[in-house]
């Protein structure tokens, strides 16, 4: 288990490079996630605001 | 019309192409993570030690596939950017713009990676070379395009502007991919060739070829991942934009 870590005393260089690319990956799956609700809950905001302008219009 | 019009008017329809993106990411998502674990397996534990860089080579199973993805991910937003300028469909400039923010992160990593598998190798972290040179310009071309994307109120005419520059940074393209033989640098040379033998072991190069295959899903994901809020930004208007807004329930897609 202890040679895996080591990578033969490259362990810090290998292990830190695949861990960027997993964190930047995530970050890259999670970032679209957020916009998305967040342009979904713009969305009905505009949409309330549009149908209760044209209930009060007489 | 013909045949290639129709489909593109299809499936370059806002609705159509939000409801297709729609049913394609989770499969596209899944088949990416279940492709790069299994290189990540292949790459970390059953390829062996390389003869010359011992374990430290085993940088190449992410920094490799990455590089090659900011090339692609150039490519598909300039052709689509190309598109966009010249036959003006919403889709591609959608798609273009799409493509930045996940380029720009392939290339983050890329250099990252670099200069972790430069420090123990060359003895440095960074240095002034072709290839480094010209991957931190494409890195800089991504933030520029995402930057003038976000700088202009009109998305449709800061789509164009944003495309255009885009067309323009399509010269540091090739001099990324050839930059290791035009110039004498530090860089390695190509492993991995289209035309002639790879000079690479099999063990070795299909951890590889699956993680680029993987990186290749996940960009399509990815892409479609952004476009389906911005062709509902851009449709706010439309009646199909407001059904699927109000359709869904707050947090959730």
């Amino acid at each position: 288990m202890n040679e895996i870590f080591a990578m033969g005393g490259y362990g810090a260089y290998v292990w830190s490079s695949f861990a960027i690319f997993v964190f930047a990956l995530l970050i890259d799956y999670v970032a679209p996630r957020l916009r998305y609700r967040k342009t979904i809950a713009h969305l009905q905001g505009r949409y309330r605001r549009q149908k209760n302008r044209q209930e009060k219009a007489p | 019309m013909n045949t290639l019009t129709l489909w593109f008017h299809k499936f370059g329809s806002p609705p159509i192409f939000h409801r297709l993106a729609g049913l394609l990411m989770p499969w596209l998502y899944g088949l990416a993570v279940l492709g790069g674990l299994l290189a990540m397996y292949g790459g970390l534990f059953v390829a062996p030690a390389d003869y010359q860089q011992s374990d430290a080579y085993r940088i190449i199973f992410v920094h490799v596939p990455c590089a090659w993805m900011s090339l692609f991910a150039y490519v598909f937003m300039a052709v689509n950017a190309f598109i966009a300028l010249v036959w003006r469909i919403k889709i591609s400039e959608v798609l273009a713009m799409a493509s930045a923010p996940i380029g720009a992160i392939f290339t983050a990593i890329t250099l990252a990676t670099g200069s972790i598998w430069g420090k123990p190798m060359w003895g440095t972290w960074w240095t002034w070379d072709a290839r480094l040179t010209s991957e931190l310009v494409l890195l800089f071309l991504f933030l520029g395009v995402i930057g003038l994307y976000n700088a202009i109120e009109d998305r449709r005419q800061a789509a164009r502007a944003a495309g255009f520059l885009a067309l323009v940074g399509i010269v540091n393209v090739p001099i990324v991919h050839f930059s290791v033989s035009w110039w004498n640098t530090l860089h390695q040379g190509s492993t991995v060739r289209l035309l002639g033998p790879s000079r690479i072991d099999s063990s070795m190069l299909w951890p590889l070829l699956l993680m680029a295959l993987a990186a290749h899903l996940w960009f399509f994901a990815s892409v479609l991942a952004r476009a389906r809020s911005s062709t509902l930004e851009l449709e706010a208007g439309k009646d199909w934009a407001r059904e699927i807004a109000m359709k869904t329930g707050a947090g959730h897609e």
